[in-house]
């Protein structure tokens, strides 16, 4: 997969450099060029035949600029999928034109030029030439082996959503008026599968696994994830519906990192200084339980071991050498032994709350700078994920959390669930049609107990954690 | 509202010449890119081309923020062999870009050329919505006003309303599709959506609000009854409310769920399990149960894109086929699933219109329009009167569903309690659960007051999103499971 693009990319920053002087020209006093350009390639096999191939390239602009005004700055976004001279002048035009009838915000603007930085781009092992050397074959057959490995596991498995292989590399370049001119790629490879089991009755359960990686290298198994995957949908036969009680949750290590990262979202600047979180002024003051550490960490670079034994060091799926307004990413710690330290903030949100930006801002084309973290994770404990079951007399192990009940402003939170019966530290049978409700400021203050399983699968990592006075909601 | 579909009257319009004048294509280069499709023996191919403009403006904290502009043009390629489906994009529209993105789509076949390019067969285009939507220049000032006019209305509303968002987001979408069946359909798509967001606090709580609405529409539509200040009066009244409201309940219980937007009931629990992709692979808890009772007879489904300027209506899909209405439960029975080109060909039944795609970068499946309910005989208050304890439900969130086991889940955003048949307090959030082919068999009345919601439906799956409407009568449920934390 290749190249006329790649090739392109070459112009992408000359090209930026083009844009900001000409906004600058038309009267803009500050301009900000994003462009992006990626590579795709997907296939998705069902019941071992190729069922689907997509292979493209695609790319975007995105300016946005800024005019002084007497009571601070007005500013206007535009983005365009059209490279021509013609359509690259509407981009521009368009921007200076509608920043016109926006107001005069004395907190937006660029930061200031002594804040911008990035990390040396080398040293964070983001981009492997290598998936691109995947032949198309070797890529189905990835996704065939996967999803055959799924289907012989088990008898109870017949049939799946089919299994999927993407390969795909981006390429992104910030320029902007006030110096700061930045560009990384990023490559990625995965594969997955969603087999289907059923049993007798006719009642039909999906799951899936997946492996995922910058670099072909650490790419699992195809059979080993298939088998995982088959597992995974055959525990969730036979689910039945429990009482409404109040009980012990689990959340293993999957799930805990969805709710867990709820502690994210309720620390965005944004959300935060417009009052819509609730760690809407709580800085320094106990959000949480003594033993939650929460951090993003935009910066992380792991040595990861290959197979042969040797190691390579390789960026996280949340790692970038600076963020969307130009900073150098870093660490930092969002919440400490429960105490709230800092919110995530862009450059905007920072000068809201007077605060200086800790590099959060997250940048597509299309609009201004929102809230975006790296990598995150919660502080590993000590207990290993099957000691936190075998605690639990009766209890609720969450498999699957389905909906939209989580509420920041007010941390009540309400979701549905699939998972397992706990019974005298053992997992028993599947349970589904049920919900669990609390309060999230309830929640992070009772986690009773922190595994030590910690794993980086994707950009977020949190160990099992089990949490008491949740409500279930069910027969 | 009567689900009725006169087609609005404006004069016709050639929605090809967007692509033929201004983007340079023509008959001759869609047949040749066609040709270039099935060269390698595919059986079936499609031209996709989208331009699409947008603009956003936004009000927050009384002064005008954001405004920002998109434009995406492009087009996406597909091949079909057998089951299998070849793929490939360009966003630049050239000869030679598009000609490469045919040959790389063709690669899904491996052999020689069997299928020729029909002759174009052009589609007629019904007139469901204006052509012009709300994006032209000229009325930058106007949608300011409205915007201005929503953030004025929410903070009047109320001394506890402490900050207000209104936006005003909207789009025109042109498509042409050319096919090798002889499919030749082009379209012109304006969509808009006014937006508040409110949030309210008191000396100790604080609470958020939300409302909006839109469809396929111009300006116009928002000086009538769906007014800045209709919005934001809403938005703001749901915030001051849940500033008082208790937990809610927990456990199995009576339901009632208001008309209009409570509709996303339908969305999740049957609506997607019957997209024909689902069942022609039989991961639907619906795959073979056409004919079988999977509601109470008081209920029936339809699924209509024809519904003049509704935010899910569309005048042809994006696989070239005119739009229809889909009876999908009838009195109780399942007649129908939703289908596309691929799956009506494959599982031999007709193609209900029902391709759509989020945009030219993906492929097209069957997805729903506007779903509802059709109205009962029942009046809401008889309803709400009948009910000894239970939840009344008015507004929502989202909902989410598992095709394949069938659970669904729908979060309330404005409900309360029923005592003794009376409505009683506000009650916080919930998220309600239920199992798709069983939860409308607990369906015992149907009220006479069917809305369609207000028009801010997005649906996704498989990672595309599409507008969609939804909507539904006053309906009691015997039975759902209400997952709150409060007795």
């Amino acid at each position: 997969m290749i190249s006329e693009v790649a090739l392109d990319s070459l112009l992408l920053q000359s090209l930026g450099h083009q844009i900001v002087e000409r906004a600058l020209s038309l009267g803009a006093s500050d301009a900000e060029v994003v462009a992006i350009e990626g590579e795709e390639f997907h296939v998705k096999v069902r019941l071992g035949q190729v069922e689907q191939l997509v292979e493209s390239g695609s790319r975007g602009i995105g300016l946005r600029v800024f005019c002084a005004a007497k009571d601070g700055q007005r500013t206007a976004s535009t983005s365009t999928s059209d490279f021509s001279e013609e359509g690259i002048t509407r981009l521009i035009s368009g921007a200076v034109e509608l920043s016109k009838i926006t107001g005069a915000d004395p907190f937006a603007g660029l930061p200031e030029r002594e804040d911008f930085g990035s990390l040396p781009v080398d040293d964070l092992a983001l981009y492997f030439d290598d998936v691109n050397h995947i032949a198309p074959t070797e890529r189905i057959d990835l996704a065939r082996r996967c999803e055959a490995a799924s289907l012989g596991y088990d008898t109870r498995i017949q049939n799946t959503s089919g299994a999927d292989c993407e390969v795909s590399t981006s390429h992104r370049v910030i320029v902007n008026s006030r110096g700061f001119s930045g560009e990384y790629r990023r490559s990625y490879c995965g594969f997955s599968v969603s087999p289907i089991a059923h049993d007798t009755t006719g009642g039909m359960q999906r799951d899936y696994w997946y492996s995922s990686a910058r670099t072909a290298q650490l790419l699992e198994e195809p059979e080993a994830i298939g088998r995982i995957a088959a597992q995974r949908a055959l525990r969730r036969l036979g689910a039945r519906r429990v009482p409404t009680q109040q009980c012990s949750v689990v959340f293993p290590a999957e799930v805990a990192r969805g709710l867990l990262s709820n502690l994210l979202s309720a620390a965005d600047g944004d959300a935060v200084y417009r009052n819509a979180s609730m760690f809407a002024g709580k800085l320094g003051e106990q959000v949480a339980g003594e033993n939650i550490t929460m951090v993003d960490d935009g910066t992380m670079v792991f040595d990861r071991e290959l197979p042969n034994g040797s190691t390579i060091r390789v960026g996280g799926f949340g790692t970038s050498p600076f963020d969307g307004d130009g900073l150098r990413t870093r660490r930092t710690v969002v919440i400490e032994r429960g105490v709230l330290k800092e919110y995530l903030l862009n450059t905007y949100t920072g000068r809201k709350l007077n605060m200086p930006s800790n590099a959060k801002a997250s940048r597509g084309i299309s609009s201004a700078p929102g809230i975006g973290g790296g990598n995150y994770f919660l502080q590993p404990g000590e207990l290993t994920h099957d000691e936190i079951v075998s605690d639990v007399k009766s209890g609720l192990y969450v498999l699957s959390t389905m909906g939209f009940g989580v509420n920041l402003v007010t941390g009540d939170y309400s979701q549905g669930v699939s998972g397992l019966w706990i019974e005298n530290g053992e997992l028993t049978h599947a349970v589904e049609e049920i919900t669990i409700a609390g309060n999230l400021k309830d929640m992070f203050r009772n986690v009773a107990a922190i595994g030590n399983d910690l794993e980086f699968r994707g950009s977020g990592a949190v160990p099992t954690v089990r949490i008491e006075g949740m409500t279930i909601a069910g027969s | 509202m009567a689900a009725v579909s006169t087609p609005v009257s404006l004069p016709a319009y050639d929605h090809k010449r967007y692509f033929f004048d201004k983007l340079g294509l023509s008959e001759r280069l869609l047949e040749r890119c066609l040709g270039e499709a099935l060269s390698a023996g595919g059986e079936f191919a499609d031209l996709y081309f989208e331009a699409v403009t947008s603009s956003s403006l936004g009000m927050d904290e009384g002064i005008v923020k954001t405004a920002s502009q998109g434009i995406s043009v492009g087009c996406g390629v597909r091949v079909i062999s057998g089951e299998r489906t070849g793929f490939a994009y360009t966003d630049d529209l050239s000869a030679e870009r598009l000609l490469k993105a045919a040959r790389t789509a063709a690669l899904i076949a491996s052999g020689p050329q069997t299928e020729r390019v029909q002759g174009f067969t052009h589609t007629n285009t019904p007139q469901l919505y204006p052509v012009t939507g709300v994006s032209a220049d000229a009325e930058i000032s106007s949608k300011l006003k409205l915007i201005a006019r929503a953030d004025r209305a929410a903070r009047a509303f109320d001394s506890r309303i402490v900050q207000v968002r209104a936006s005003l987001n909207d789009e025109l979408r042109r498509i042409l599709v050319a096919a090798s069946d002889g499919t030749f359909a082009s379209d012109t798509q304006p969509l808009a959506r006014l937006n508040v967001l409110v949030i309210a606090k008191d000396s100790e709580n604080t609470a958020r609000g939300t409302s909006g609405g839109g469809g396929r529409v111009t300006l116009d539509f928002f000086s009538g009854d769906k007014s800045p200040e209709h919005y934001a009066r809403e938005a703001a009244r749901t915030a001051i409310l849940q500033l008082g409201a208790i937990a809610a309940p927990a456990g199995d219980m009576e339901v009632v769920l208001g008309p209009g937007w409570p509709g996303v009931l339908l969305h999740e629990a049957v609506g997607h399990g019957l997209e024909a992709d689902f069942n022609r692979k039989k991961t639907s808890a619906f795959s073979g149960l056409i004919g079988q009772q999977v509601a109470s007879s008081k209920v029936t489904v339809v699924d209509n894109g024809t519904m003049p300027g509704r935010r899910g209506s569309l005048n042809v899909d994006d696989e070239g086929n005119q739009t229809q209405e889909t009876v999908l439960i009838e009195n109780g029975i399942l007649r129908g699933y939703l289908s596309d080109k691929l799956s009506s060909r494959l599982m031999n039944m007709p193609n209900t219109g029902s391709g759509r795609r989020e945009s030219y970068q993906a492929i097209p499946m069957p997805r729903m329009t506007n779903t509802y309910m059709l109205a009962g005989e029942d009046q809401p208050e008889d309803i709400i009167r009948s009910v000894k304890r239970g939840l009344y439900a008015v507004n929502f969130g989202g909902g989410q569903v598992d095709i394949t086991n069938g659970k669904f889940v729908f979060s309330a955003s404005e409900a309360y309690l029923i005592e003794d048949g009376k409505v009683t307090a506000p009650v916080k959030g919930a998220t309600l659960v239920g199992n798709g082919p069983e939860a409308l068999k607990y369906v015992s009345m149907v009220g006479n007051d069917l809305a369609l919601d207000e028009g801010i439906g997005t649906c996704g799956k498989a990672g595309q999103s599409v507008p969609v409407g939804v909507g539904m009568p006053t309906i009691k449920l015997d039975r759902m499971t209400v997952g709150g934390t409060g007795r």
